[in-house]
């Protein structure tokens, strides 16, 4: 198994068991403040938490906390921006034009200022940056929540191209005609309890 | 050195003034006459205490009491760091942090100053350390509560940007640094403006005290630039020595940003 995840738990999350392996997607819903946000955040090491987690057999703590984020990314449904244009958001920003056209962005929006985006763009964009660090596992929180149909096929093939890589994806998402498409099985939280659906 | 000597009737005609003021306040019915009173009395009080203290102080010429006088002043100003924030480090981190900061920095200037340029004897005499290190301290107190404030408010403002360098797998260092930068120019900004207005908007207060007191002004002139320069080494080190410590504390050892820390 490339991820696994065994008793993981917070505040707010009872303790979860999950696996994905290589080139997976596994689906995750449920109703709004059920702790799905929380899930994600808690593999990626962004919030306390306990349990045990690996990546390729290799547990959590012997990585450092970036080095464990750089393999295991977690995208939130309402990405941040740290600087003023687009391009000093991403390591090599004119390398992604090839994958930022597939997403219906131009070259030259590297040059915009972020504040100066819609929604939408901002979510691709958040997206491309976090492929841009080749991760190995991708957390995905609503990636295509903010996305008109159009836009949301180029993201959903990017992610078919990203799971035929090898990558590996947790994906929250709202849209069950999605997750179908994408992933393979699906999990289901509920008041902070994580179960298999079906299950 | 000449300087004219003061006696308790020269401070209470001057002392009318005040009565004045309190009289303007009763008949424009400001309400301020009764608070003014009471804070020119507080006034009175204080510093004829400090007055004592100082004189007891410069009588004994001793180590302990100089250092418990100096540590005694570090403390009230560490309250007052915290006082001006509207954030604060949870725990012993609220009051520990500024003051420890000022400690070092106030501490280690005003060392700096009497064992190389001033140099009394002996080095700790307190008719030098403790005019110097009240100096050096009120504007490390200004810079480390300044930096502080904004480095907290900062990282407050930029929490989704901080976390999402983080979820990309930048370290903590990198992702706090706008934060810090801005934090270390707001505290560095009031002493850049002072040292750049003064002698033209202003004369600061403790040239012209010393040419009252009879100082030659061009002796007063340096030992203002001296303070101007120990007062602006002691702020740099303070703040640097203080957003350092508070950022860091704000991330924990997986290098996740902790906002649970500030109470």
């Amino acid at each position: 198994m490339m991820l696994e995840v065994e008793g993981l738990t917070r505040p707010g999350l009872n303790p979860a068991f999950l696996h994905l392996a290589a080139g997976e997607c596994v689906a995750v819903s449920g109703p709004s403040g059920a702790g799905k946000t929380l899930l994600l955040r808690a593999i990626a090491d962004l919030d306390p938490n306990e349990g045990r987690v690996s990546l390729d057999g290799a547990l959590r703590e012997s990585f450092s906390g970036p080095a464990w984020r750089c393999q295991v990314t977690y995208m939130a449904a309402e990405p941040g921006w740290w600087a003023e244009t687009v391009a000093q958001h991403f390591r090599h920003w004119p390398g992604l034009s090839g994958m930022a056209s597939r997403l219906g962005l131009q070259a030259e929006v590297g040059a915009a200022p972020v504040a100066r985006l819609s929604t939408g763009e901002r979510q691709r964009l958040a997206l491309l940056r976090a492929l841009e660090g080749e991760p190995k596992v991708l957390l995905l929180d609503e990636p295509t929540a903010a996305l008109d149909a159009v836009a949301c096929h180029g993201v959903e093939a990017l992610l078919s191209q990203a799971l035929g890589n090898g990558v590996a994806i947790l994906l929250v998402s709202h849209d069950r005609a999605q997750a179908d498409r994408l992933a393979g099985r699906h999990l289901l939280v509920e008041a902070g309890c994580v179960r298999e659906e079906g299950a | 050195m000449s300087y004219i000597q003061l006696d308790m009737i020269d401070l209470a005609l001057a002392g009318l003034l005040v009565l004045a003021n309190a009289g303007l306040s009763l008949w424009l019915q400001l309400g301020l006459e009764r608070r003014m009173l009471i804070a020119a009395a507080r006034m009175v009080v204080q510093l004829s205490l400090v007055g004592m203290v100082l004189k007891a102080l410069f009588l004994a010429v001793s180590p302990l009491w100089t250092g418990l006088a100096a540590l005694a002043m570090i403390a009230f100003a560490g309250h007052e760091i915290l006082a001006r924030q509207d954030r604060r480090f949870g725990g012993w981190w609220a009051y520990g942090l500024g003051t420890g900061s000022m400690l070092l920095a106030a501490g280690l200037v005003t060392i700096f100053a009497l064992t190389t340029q001033l140099r009394p004897d002996p080095w700790y005499h307190p008719q030098y350390a403790i005019p110097l290190l009240g100096m050096v301290l009120g504007n490390t107190m200004t810079g480390i509560s300044l930096g502080l404030q904004t480095l907290t408010g900062a990282v407050v403002d930029q929490r989704v940007a901080i976390e999402a360098r983080l979820a990309l797998g930048v370290a903590a260092g990198e992702a706090v640094l706008p934060a810090m930068r801005k934090a270390l120019k707001a505290a560095a900004m009031p002493i850049v403006n002072a040292m750049g207005t003064t002698g033209l908007v202003s004369l600061p207060g403790m040239m012209t005290g010393q040419i009252l007191g009879g100082v030659d002004p061009a002796q007063a002139v340096k030992y203002q630039i001296l303070i101007m320069f120990l007062i602006s080494g002691g702020t740099a080190a303070g703040a640097v020595t203080a957003v350092t410590l508070g950022a860091r504390r704000l991330f924990d050892q997986r290098q996740r940003l902790r906002l649970d820390r500030l109470g």
